[in-house]
C-alpha cells in the first residue's frame, strides 16, 4: 500500500496535484491516502520533494527453488532468416550479465532455415544456442512461437530471458510469462544485476516517459524483459569464438494454431524503419503541405535515414501511422534527429526525448521543441530544408 | 455476436508540461481519461454489433472513480458495463490484471471477441491483451489495423501492423485482438445514450464475487515490484544557431560533423 511518512510530510500538497484519481489530499497539513481510491500508481511518489510517499508490498520469504533457476537467455529474432539487429544489442548486453552472474549465455533461435545464424549469436556472446526449425516456424505466430519458448523454459530453467520489444517481441513474449506465471517488464531501457540476490534490475519509462521505474521480479523464474531496440550498443563480434548448438525439433503438440499468416507485405521500400534509423527526419504539421513532404523524406533519404512524424500529419492523412512517433507511436532513440515544422507537443516530446541529438527547425522562436533541443534554427522549413539538403550535398562532393 | 471490451482509466498526459529550470516535466493536475487506444477497441466492437447483433460489455478493473470511464463507454453506445473493484485489486502487474480480467470475462459466459487496446498510455506494457488471451485460451492478435468478418462468422482477417510493414492473418473466433487507432475513428457520444448512461446501473464486481485467489490478485499478486522511480533529467541543452538561414544551415553542419554524423 502507499504509506505517508508524517514525520517527512510537510503538507505542500504536490501529491494531491500530481493523482489522477484524486486518491491523496493533505488534511491538516499531512497527506491523507484514501486507499479505496489509490491504484497504487506511483505518480505521487516521485513527486513529492521530501521522499515522504513510499510504496510498500508484503514481499514474502524468498523461494527455496530460485537457486534451482540458472543462466541467461536470448531470445533472438528473425526477419524471414535474417536476425534482427535488437538481437545482437540483446547479446552484448545479455554476455555483460551472465558474466557477472558467472553463468552460461543462451540464444534461442526460432524459425525456419535460420540455422546459419548460429555461429552469428555465437560470435556475439553466446555460449549455446537452442535451434528450433521447423517449415510451420516460417512464419510468426504467437501461439506457435509462444509455446515451444514455454516449454524449453520449463524444461532448461533459466534465471533470466531477454527478448527484443519490437511488435513480435511484445506480441508473443506476454504468452510465456503468462504461460510460466512469471513476471514481464516491458520494454525496458536499462538492465543491471543486484549483486546480493542476482536479481535482474530493469528499467524502463512509464507515463510516457514521465518517470523512469526500476522494476525486480524477486520471487519468480524466471525473470523476463523485453527491452527497447537501439538502446543498447552491440558489441564486436569475435569470429572465432566456439560454442555449442543445439537443434531441437519441437513436438507436434505445440505446433497447433487457430491462426496464421496469409501474407506478410512490406510496406516499406527501402531504407532503415522507425525503430532501428539511426538518423530520423520528421515531418510536422509546419510543412504546410503534403507536397513538402518530398524535402523531408529527401533529408531523410541523404543521411540514410528514416521519415517520422508527428500526430498532427498523420491525422492529416499525409504518411501512415506506422511512421508516427510519441505516445501513441514509436518510441524512437535515434543518435540524430530533426523535427521540420514540429512544435513539441509532450506526447511527441516522450517518444523521442532518448535521440542522441535532437535539431529543431520551426518558425517560432517560442516553440516548446526548443527547449529539449541541442540545435535549435529559426526558420521557415520551406527555406531552411533546401539549403540544408543543398549544403550536405556540397559536403558529400 | 458476444464482444467484450477491455478499456482502462488512465491520466491525461496533456496536462504535463516542461519546466525549463530545472529540465524536467511536470506533471500538473491530471485528469482521468479512457486509455485512447481503448476507445478504438470500443468503436470496433460497437460496429461489430450493429452489424451481427449480440451486446456489447465494457470491462474495467480499476477504483470506484472508474465507473466513470465506464459510463462514457456507455454513452458512445456499450451496453452493459462491469467493474471490477477491490481494494485487494491495487496495485496489479499485467499478470494480476489478466488474472482479474480472466475471471470476470469466464464469469460472463461464452465470448465471441475479446477487444483491448494496444496499449496502455500510462503502463505502455501493451501486455494485458497478449496475456489475457492466454488465460481464456483463445488465439491474440496484436496491433490489429484492418478488420473483416467472413460469412461463416467464425473466421476473421485482420492486418497485423508491425515494423516493416503489415501480416495479412486468418484467425478463428474465439479470439482477442488488440487495436492500433488507424482502424477506426471513435464516434461521439449520443445524446440518447449519455442519458441511458447516467441511469444505467453498473455492477461492481470483487475478489469475492468472482472466486478470485487472494494471492493471485493486485500487489500480492503480482511477480513484478517497483522498486524505485526516478523522474528522467534532461540535459540543458538548448542552442539557437544565429544568423541568416544560410549561417544556421552552415552552422548545423559544422555540429553534425563534429558529432561525427556527416
Ligand atoms: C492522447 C493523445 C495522444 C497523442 N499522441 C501523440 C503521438 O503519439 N505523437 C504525436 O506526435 N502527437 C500526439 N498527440 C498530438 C500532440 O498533442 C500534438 O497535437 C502533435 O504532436 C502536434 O503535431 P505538430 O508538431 O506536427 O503540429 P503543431 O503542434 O501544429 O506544430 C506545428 C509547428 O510548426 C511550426 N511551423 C508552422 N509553419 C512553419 C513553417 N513554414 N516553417 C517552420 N515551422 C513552421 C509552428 O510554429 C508549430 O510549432 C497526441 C495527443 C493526445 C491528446
Ligand atoms: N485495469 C484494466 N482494466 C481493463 N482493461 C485493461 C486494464 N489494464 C489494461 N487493460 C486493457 O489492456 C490494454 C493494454 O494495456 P497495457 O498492457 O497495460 O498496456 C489496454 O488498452 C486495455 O484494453
Amino acid at each position: 500500500m502507499l504509506r505517508v511518512d508524517r514525520k517527512k510530510c510537510v503538507g505542500c500538497g504536490e501529491c494531491e496535484e500530481a493523482c489522477a484519481f484524486e486518491a491523496i489530499c493533505v488534511k491538516d497539513n499531512v497527506a491523507v491516502v484514501d486507499p479505496n481510491v489509490c491504484t497504487l500508481c506511483g505518480a505521487c511518489v516521485d513527486t513529492c520533494p521530501e521522499g515522504a510517499l513510499e510504496i510498500s508490498s508484503n514481499s514474502g520469504e524468498a523461494d527455496a527453488d530460485l537457486d534451482l533457476w540458472r543462466g541467461v537467455w536470448v531470445v533472438a529474432e528473425c526477419r524471414g532468416r535474417a536476425l534482427a539487429p535488437v538481437s545482437l544489442e540483446l547479446l552484448t548486453q545479455a554476455r555483460g550479465l551472465a558474466d557477472r552472474l558467472d553463468t552460461a549465455l543462451t540464444a534461442v533461435l526460432m524459425g525456419y532455415e535460420v540455422g546459419s545464424e548460429s555461429q552469428r549469436l555465437i560470435s556475439y556472446g553466446a555460449d549455446r544456442v537452442l535451434l528450433v526449425e521447423h517449415p510451420e516456424l516460417a512464419a510468426f505466430i504467437e501461439e506457435v512461437y509462444g509455446n515451444i519458448l514455454a516449454d524449453l523454459v520449463r524444461k532448461e530453467r533459466p534465471e533470466i530471458i531477454l527478448a527484443g520489444a519490437t511488435a513480435m517481441g511484445r506480441s508473443y513474449i506476454p504468452r510465456v510469462a503468462t504461460l510460466l506465471e512469471t513476471g514481464l517488464t516491458a520494454d525496458c531501457t536499462g538492465l543491471d544485476i543486484r549483486e546480493e540476490d542476482r536479481a535482474l534490475l530493469q528499467t524502463r519509462p512509464a507515463f510516457g516517459g514521465n518517470l523512469l521505474a526500476t522494476i525486480v521480479c524477486p520471487r519468480h523464474r524466471p525473470q523476463m524483459a523485453t527491452v527497447r531496440p537501439h538502446v543498447m550498443k552491440v558489441g564486436v563480434p569475435d569470429l572465432g569464438r566456439k560454442g555449442e548448438v543445439i537443434s531441437i525439433s519441437p513436438k507436434e503438440e505445440l505446433l497447433k494454431h487457430r491462426s496464421r499468416v496469409l501474407e506478410s507485405v512490406k510496406e516499406q521500400a527501402e531504407g532503415p524503419n522507425l525503430t532501428e534509423a539511426k538518423v530520423i527526419v520528421t515531418a510536422g504539421r509546419g510543412l504546410e503541405a503534403k507536397e513538402n513532404l518530398a524535402l523531408v523524406r529527401e533529408l531523410a533519404d541523404l543521411l540514410g535515414g528514416a521519415l517520422g512524424a508527428t500526430r498532427a500529419v498523420v491525422d492529416a492523412g499525409w504518411v501512415s501511422d506506422r511512421s508516427q512517433i510519441g505516445q501513441t507511436g514509436v518510441t524512437v532513440s535515434p543518435k540524430l534527429y530533426i523535427g521540420c515544422g514540429v512544435s513539441g507537443a509532450i506526447q511527441h516530446i516522450v517518444g523521442m526525448q532518448g535521440a542522441e541529438i535532437i535539431v529543431a527547425i520551426n518558425r517560432d522562436a517560442e516553440a516548446p521543441i526548443f527547449n529539449i533541443a541541442h540545435y535549435g534554427v529559426l526558420g521557415d522549413v520551406k527555406e531552411i530544408l533546401p539549403l540544408l539538403i543543398q549544403r550536405i550535398k556540397k559536403e558529400r562532393g | 455476436m458476444n464482444i467484450v471490451v477491455c478499456i482502462k482509466q488512465v491520466p491525461d498526459a496533456q496536462s504535463v508540461h516542461f519546466d525549463t529550470e530545472k529540465g524536467t516535466l511536470v506533471r500538473g493536475e491530471a485528469e482521468a481519461i479512457i486509455n485512447p487506444f481503448d476507445l478504438h477497441a470500443l468503436e470496433a466492437g460497437i460496429q461489430m454489433r450493429d452489424s451481427y447483433g449480440g451486446e456489447v460489455v465494457v470491462l474495467t478493473m480499476g477504483p470506484p472513480q472508474a465507473e466513470d470511464a465506464l459510463r462514457e463507454a456507455l454513452g458512445l453506445g456499450a451496453d452493459r458495463g462491469i467493474l471490477l473493484s477491490d481494494r485487494a485489486f491495487a496495485g496489479a502487474d499485467t499478470l494480476a490484471t489478466t488474472y482479474t480480467l480472466a475471471k470476470a470475462i469466464d464469469r460472463l459466459g461464452p465470448v465471441d471477441l475479446v477487444l483491448c487496446g494496444r496499449q496502455a498510455i500510462d503502463g505502455d506494457t501493451a501486455q494485458v491483451g497478449p496475456g489475457l488471451a492466454t488465460r481464456l485460451g483463445i488465439p491474440c492478435v496484436t496491433s490489429v489495423s484492418t478488420l473483416e468478418v467472413l460469412d461463416d462468422r467464425k473466421t476473421m482477417h485482420l492486418r497485423r501492423v508491425c515494423e516493416e510493414g503489415y501480416d495479412l492473418i486468418e484467425v478463428e473466433m474465439p479470439a482477442l485482438l488488440t487495436v492500433v487507432a488507424s482502424l477506426n475513428t471513435p464516434r461521439l457520444p449520443s445524446l440518447k445514450g449519455k442519458i441511458r448512461a447516467r441511469k444505467a446501473e453498473i455492477p461492481v464486481w470483487d475478489a469475492q464475487e468472482l472466486g478470485a485467489e487472494p494471492g493471485r490478485v493486485g500487489l500480492v499478486g503480482s511477480p513484478t515490484q517497483v522498486v524505485s522511480t526516478s523522474v528522467p533529467k534532461f540535459e540543458a541543452r538548448r542552442e539557437m544557431l544565429e544568423g541568416s538561414p544560410e549561417g544556421q544551415v552552415e552552422a548545423l553542419v559544422a555540429r553534425l560533423k563534429e558529432a561525427g554524423i556527416l
